[in-house]
């Protein structure tokens, strides 16, 4: 065991944890942010994707030690002032159908365009490539990222 | 009109609580051997003007949240945006709560029509009595019933008491089709948004105080069984509480976080008795399915006598793997056993199969274990096993702790019920123009059913009438089911056999059209001839329907039209559910693997509920199939499943997902499934595009294998 201190969501949090703990599991146990999903353990999935100094990591594969200290959003902070753009053009879309990646899903996309506002097809392919969906939600998903881009992109 | 039973009434009432409250015992459709009458539907409007409908399925991302509730709100003449919705969990006033089958809707459908019409007409009643006028000069509309000389109104919540006074009327009318305002719309699901913040609560995001969490050690081996363990290592790792086995061949950890007992787990030590199929491997499947194919099987289907045609015969044989459902959210249960009480938190799709096996498992009445019903992460009939629900149980009685059972993503994909390889045998004999007058269709397979200790009868498994159809009508057809043996633990996976039976069914259809020279459509359209009939078990095939999806399939496709250089398309149709649907799957080749550009896709499935999440499930089902025809494939090695996780078992991802656009044949006839008849066509049309490209036919999938 050893102590962390975690910056979630712009607050400090102090969490005593193994340091090879995965972000995943302090962020959802410890910290009762369950946002974040489990879907692979082995960053196959991008169910469990969360932006660490503005990145998008798979937080399964991240020990918590490598990440004290850093400024971590989880979908629960993602939208600082009420919803994301991302999250109003998934909602006007209709994007999820059983909703358990769609989290990650717009971790990723919230990551891609902060880093690329007006991304092409091939860009959103490449950016969205590692997320999956087993609904089948992906034409969806492209939709609302285009959506959100016409509404001004990322904030 | 007669009102309903008293003893009923009264019964529903007091389970309800306070407020007007409506529910139905009606006869159920079903299969013999379930309860003969039970409640359908759910309603509760309270004083403060709450509607509360109550949802019993399982929500596992197909929309019965939202779908379900609009059907009686239409008939209640509810306000859409008053309604509150409920999930309801394990229970006796509801019938069979199994979630499958596509059947949601189609079951529910009646019931949930008549809840919403008879509270409509007694709530209509009390505000008759309260003004003192006819009710004929009375309204219901948007949650209020209008007396149109006086332009009164009163809301349903004004009417609650007046209305629980008065007898529930069972027989009442229906609103038309015609006048649907509700039903028919894309309403925006009420799941959506908690979905999208990340604050929904799955099965695995339930949480209670002084949980803990176990994760299971299973023998790797089909069958086998843990003989002994050390857990001196596994005691070592911080906050591991427990470690103790649960069954014959499950070992549990238990720790304060899912980390600690997933590092317990990992440095545990059991001893393993393989076992019986300790040298089980996919070629001894492959092996004993074309034995099993050797003996006489059971009729699904005849007519006329293919024994007596003879003439040009065609023939062909194909093959289909093991198949594994790979939801997002993996299986976890949460239980708190109190000795003699049992409490659950379970995503799953027969929270009563819950309730049942806990009880049996831990000594209890059924009605001392509680199911309550969480979101799932995805289901694909995988949650329609409930052996997630008896780990749990068995682990907070063993541990004496509340505890939530994970399991890995290797877990889910090693230990799951898989769906039954197959061998399928075909043959035709085609008149002098090249049109078949025999079809006979042999199905070799395992029964899901019979493995589990409940085969139908004759030995046809109990799937077979939902998903085994063949709607064409040459004059001389044999549909025969030969029923194999394996140890692969067995499910029911989207679509179930319809997926084998579609795949080698049409794929053969357009083998017998290429050996013809003829168009695929067009051999089609010839073979289910004149409008007619199909009787197959309970569902009467109306070959006018099918030819419906196929027709409009081709004219969205442009199927007559030329396609670009390297372009290539194909066709196919089934039926099963009771619904139609029709695919035209447009590919290029790139270094030998299929690119599947466009799939246009045609469903008939009746009156549509909401035409948004039909579109999801239509587009979500041939994401699912494609992803089984290009490379879902489990195989087994030394008793063991050799596939772990998505990387090598791989569920579609986006670069790969074609855009799929989306028609239902408008319809005023009751509604059918929806969930899965989209997912049979894709594989037979994209194979048959397959073959457009390269004049090869592929007999087996996957077809990357």
């Amino acid at each position: 065991m050893a102590d962390f201190t975690l910056r979630v969501n712009g607050n400090e949090k102090k969490v005593s944890v193994s340091p090879e703990t995965p972000l995943l599991w302090v962020l959802r146990d410890t910290l009762e942010l369950t946002g974040t999903k489990f879907g692979c353990g082995a960053g196959l999935c991008g169910a469990c994707t969360v932006h660490v100094e503005g990145s998008p990591i798979r937080s399964c594969s991240t020990p918590v030690s490598q990440v004290a200290g850093k400024s971590i959003i989880t979908i629960e902070g993602l939208g600082a002032n009420g919803l994301h753009v991302l999250q109003q053009a998934w909602i006007a879309e209709e994007v999820p159908q059983c909703g358990y990646c769609q989290t990650g899903q717009i971790m990723t996309a919230a990551a891609l365009l902060a880093k690329t506002p007006n991304p092409s097809d091939e860009q959103i392919t490449q950016a969205m490539n590692g997320n999956l969906c087993r609904c089948g939600t992906y034409e969806r998903i492209r939709k609302a990222i285009h959506r959100a881009v016409a509404a001004g992109g990322a904030r | 009109m007669s009102p309903l039973n008293r003893r009923e009434f009264v019964a529903v009432g007091v389970a309800a609580g306070a407020g007007l409250v409506v529910g139905f015992y009606l006869p159920r459709a079903g299969r013999a051997g379930k309860e003969a009458f039970s409640p359908n539907s759910y309603l509760r409007i309270t004083p403060d003007n709450k509607v509360t409908i109550v949802v019993a399925r399982s929500e596992m991302g197909q929309g019965v949240r939202t779908a379900l509730p609009m059907i009686l709100a239409e008939e209640l003449e509810a306000d859409w945006k008053e309604i509150e919705i409920e999930q309801a969990g394990a229970s006796t006033l509801y019938g069979d709560q199994g979630t499958g089958g596509s059947a949601s809707i189609k079951t529910t459908w009646d019931p949930m029509r008549k809840a919403g019409a008879a509270a409509r007409e007694v709530l209509i009643s009390a505000a008759a009595l309260t003004w003192g006028v006819p009710r004929s000069t009375c309204a219901a509309r948007e949650g209020a019933v209008l007396h149109g000389e006086s332009k009164r109104r009163l809301s349903y919540g004004e009417l609650v008491e007046k209305a629980a006074a008065l007898p529930i009327p069972t027989d009442v009318p229906l609103k038309q089709n015609k006048d649907y305002k509700i039903v028919g719309q894309r309403l925006a699901r009420v799941d959506t948004p908690s979905k999208v913040k990340g604050e929904a609560v799955f099965g695995i995001d339930f949480r209670m105080p002084g949980m803990k969490y176990a994760v299971l050690s299973r023998c790797p081996t089909i069958g086998g069984k843990a003989l002994s363990f050390d857990d001196k290592e596994s005691k070592k790792i911080a906050g591991v509480s427990y470690v103790g086995k649960i069954s014959d061949a499950a070992v549990a950890v238990v720790a304060d976080s899912v980390w600690g007992a997933m590092e317990g787990r990992r440095v545990l030590n059991v001893s393993w008795d393989p076992g019986a199929n300790k040298d089980l491997n996919t070629a001894l499947v492959t092996a004993s399915l074309k034995q099993a194919a050797a003996k006489k099987g059971v009729s699904l289907y005849s007519a006329g006598d293919v024994s007596k045609v003879t003439g040009r015969r065609i023939s062909a044989e194909y093959q289909l793997p093991f198949m594994a459902h790979a939801p997002m959210e993996p299986g976890n249960c949460t239980a708190s056993f109190q000795g003699t009480s049992c409490e659950l938190w379970a995503p799953t799709q027969v929270p009563q199969d819950c309730r049942d096996q806990v009880a049996k498992a831990l000594g209890l009445d059924p009605d001392q274990v509680k199911v309550n019903v969480t979101l799932m992460g995805g289901g694909f009939g995988r949650r329609l096993e409930y052996d997630y629900a008896l780990e749990a149980a068995l682990v907070s009685k063993a541990a004496n702790t509340p505890v939530k059972v994970i399991w890995t993503r290797e877990d889910d994909m090693r230990f799951s019920t898989y769906r039954p390889a197959s061998l399928h045998q075909l043959s035709a004999v085609l008149d002098g123009a090249g049109w078949p007058v025999a079809f006979t269709h042999r199905l070799v397979a395992p029964s899901i059913s019979g493995q589990k200790g409940q085969p139908g009868p004759n030995g046809v498994d109990p799937d077979l009438p939902d998903e085994a159809a063949f709607v064409y009508a040459p004059p001389n057809v044999s549909l025969e089911y030969v029923p194999a043996e394996t140890p692969v633990p067995l499910g029911w996976m989207r679509s179930v056999y319809a997926l084998q039976a579609g795949f080698a069914s049409e794929s053969f259809i357009d083998e017998l059209a290429v050996a013809t020279g003829k168009d695929p459509l067009e051999y089609r359209l010839h073979m289910l001839g004149k409008d007619q009939n199909i009787q197959y078990f309970d569902t009467t095939w109306r070959t006018a329907r099918m030819r419906g999806v196929l027709q409009l399939a081709a004219d969205k496709a442009g199927w007559k039209s030329a396609l670009p250089v390297g372009r290539f398309r194909g066709i196919a149709c089934f039926g099963c559910f009771s619904s139609y649907a029709a695919e035209v799957v447009e590919i290029s080749m790139q270094n030998d693997v299929p690119q599947v550009h466009r799939v246009v896709a045609v469903v008939d499935c009746g009156q549509v509920v909401n035409p948004s999440i039909l579109e999801q499930q239509i587009q979500g089902g041939i994401v699912f199939a494609l992803a089984n025809a290009l490379r879902a494939k489990i195989t087994i090695e030394k008793g063991r499943v050799v596939q772990g996780n998505f990387d090598d078992y791989s569920p579609l991802r986006m670069n790969e997902t074609p855009v799929v656009e989306v028609y239902a044949v408008p319809s005023t006839e009751a509604p059918t499934g929806i969930g899965e008849p989209s997912v049979p066509p894709l594989a037979p049309a994209l194979c048959s595009a397959i073959f457009a490209a390269t004049k090869k036919r592929i007999r087996a999938l996957p077809i990357l294998s």
